[in-house]
């Protein structure tokens, strides 16, 4: 067992999830290869690495829909996922995409809620095929909102999205963030969109994490804010992006 | 615990999944009428040429002569006892066939042993023209009623497991594992994901069956009835009836017409959401 951080820490700071030596690997080809994450409350972490790299197989092992997976998983409180489709169920209207799964009382108010706060509260009885890119996406991000999760996973939740389109999502999540206050766990092959939302980035590669780096930019962030650049280029240059080579970069 | 919901499909789906969009540009009137004419003038030319005495009324009786026999029969009320003991066979025969291919199909679809056991004896099964069982269904359950509940059952079978074992399959494996991240167990996953989403596959299979129970029932009512449409029909050969077979084939066409409009109108009903910008 990794993780219980040693010491009368209170809850409050105890990590939403911990991994330790996650391993992973489809036939011969290893994809995770002992993988340690901790993730602390209300914490952003953005997870890089390359396409292929195992980023969203990481993730849906977190989210525990990876039963193959070997290693240690601790999660304290609830989890919710955003996946880069939107995912919603075509035949159920968004209330009812939203609610799915949710019990309790009062569910309806805390659906139309959840709707208002990302700017669909009318929309709660369309259906999923009548909605744009853009609005389906923020019904996904509603329907893990309604969970009041301690972390949300999100596996490149603004990657199928128009470039407008996205920075609208991003200012979005990062409202929501202030408000609720939940960590998430951000896959993305964006190194802006992770400069923009995270706290902390690591980059995946080669089955490990490389590298573990606070954001040290004071919100609210924007690329031409002067530190932006020199950790772009440090982040490029981790996941093997030169601007003087073309091609595969080197090692 | 669940990789039986999220198995690929294995071969490709017995039948494609109707993509219809049903048509929602209104023909122009002038077309509509157009295509109205051909059939009109038929049936003119064909009462025209009974009435001259070109057809022989015991080869081909008049388009008026069938409507007034219709209308006779339907007066004294033989065309109601015969068509309700038709519908009845139907009705028993989709409802077990249904039944039974609904099971055996959910079977199929959501387990992994299930598919293992039962799928290939249905396979092999598939392969026999089912009309072609007569003389050994005669021999099994008698000439009686219980043949055609059996002709009937076989022909529904086949369309709706099929259709139903493809309707499990196709469903987008993500959608399950979403509704998995929402906490829904397995139980609250078939309810919610899957069975509404092989039901457009499942409507399929349903309008399949009944045009396959239909053709079923006339073979079925030939064998030694002594009730129904087709009796009726088999009765009338004999007295060199025309009219009166021409009237039991009008009733057959009409119940296959009528019966497939009817599960149109339910899927349509049922399954708004396909409909998609159209819906509001």
């Amino acid at each position: 067992m990794a993780t219980r951080t040693p010491g009368g820490l209170s809850t409050a700071t105890r990590p939403v999830v911990t991994a330790h030596g996650v391993r992973r690997a489809f036939g011969e080809t290893v994809v995770l290869d002992g993988v340690d994450l901790a993730i602390a409350p209300g914490e952003v972490v953005a997870l890089l690495g390359g396409s292929g790299s195992g980023k969203s197989t990481l993730l849906r092992i977190l989210a525990g829909l990876d039963p193959e997976a070997t290693g240690e998983i601790t999660r304290t409180g609830s989890q919710a996922v955003v996946f880069q489709e939107h995912r919603l169920l075509p035949w159920k209207r968004v209330a009812d995409n939203v609610s799915l799964g949710v019990p309790g009382a009062g569910v309806r108010q805390r659906v139309a809620a959840a709707l208002a706060e990302v700017g669909l509260a009318e929309r709660g009885r369309a259906w999923p095929a009548e909605l744009s890119g853009g609005q389906a996406q923020r019904v996904a991000f509603a329907r893990a909102l309604v969970r009041e999760p301690a972390l949300m996973l999100l596996d490149e939740p603004f990657g199928a999205l128009d470039a407008l389109t996205r920075l609208k999502m991003q200012t979005l999540f990062g409202r929501l963030h202030a408000e609720h206050g939940f960590a998430a766990l951000l896959v993305t092959h964006d190194v802006d969109e992770a400069l923009l939302l995270a706290d902390r980035t690591l980059v995946l590669d080669d089955g490990r994490i490389v590298e573990d780096a606070p954001v040290p930019l004071s919100r609210p962030r924007a690329p031409d804010h002067p530190g932006f650049g020199p950790l772009r280029r440090h982040l490029l240059d981790r996941l093997g992006v030169r601007p003087d080579q073309d091609g595969d970069a080197g090692t | 615990m669940t990789e039986t919901l999220v198995e690929k499909p294995t071969r490709p789906p017995a039948a494609p999944a109707a993509t219809r969009r049903s048509g929602h540009t209104p023909r122009r009137p002038v077309r509509r009428w157009r295509r109205a004419v051909t059939p009109v003038a038929l049936l003119l030319l064909w009462q025209a040429a009974s009435q001259t005495g070109l057809l022989p009324p015991e080869k081909l009786s008049a388009p008026s002569a069938v409507a007034q026999t219709g209308w006779r029969l339907a007066r004294d009320g033989t065309l109601g006892v015969h068509l309700l003991d038709s519908l009845t066979r139907a009705g028993i025969g989709l409802a077990i066939g249904g039944t039974l291919a609904l099971v055996l199909g959910a079977i199929a679809g959501l387990l992994r042993l299930g598919d293992d056991l039962v799928d290939p004896p249905v396979q092999m099964a598939r392969m026999l023209p089912h009309l072609g069982l007569v003389p050994l269904l005669i021999i099994w359950v008698g000439i009686g009623e219980s043949l055609k509940i059996t002709l009937v059952a076989l022909g529904a079978f086949f369309p709706i497991y099929f259709n139903t074992y493809a309707g499990i399959r196709d469903i987008d494996e993500r959608l399950v594992e979403a509704a998995r991240t929402c906490g829904l167990g397995q139980l609250a996953r078939i309810r919610h994901v899957v069975l509404p989403g092989a039901l457009p596959s499942l409507f399929l299979g349903l309008r399949l069956a009944l045009g396959a129970a239909w053709l079923s029932l006339v073979v079925g009512e030939q064998v030694n009835a002594q009730t129904g449409i087709g009796f009726l029909m088999m009765e009338a050969r004999e007295f060199s009836q025309t009219d009166v077979v021409l009237l039991g084939l009008l009733v057959y066409a009409l119940l296959g017409l009528l019966s497939d409009l009817a599960l149109r109108m339910a899927e349509r009903r049922t399954l708004t959401w396909r409909r998609g910008l159209q819906a509001v």
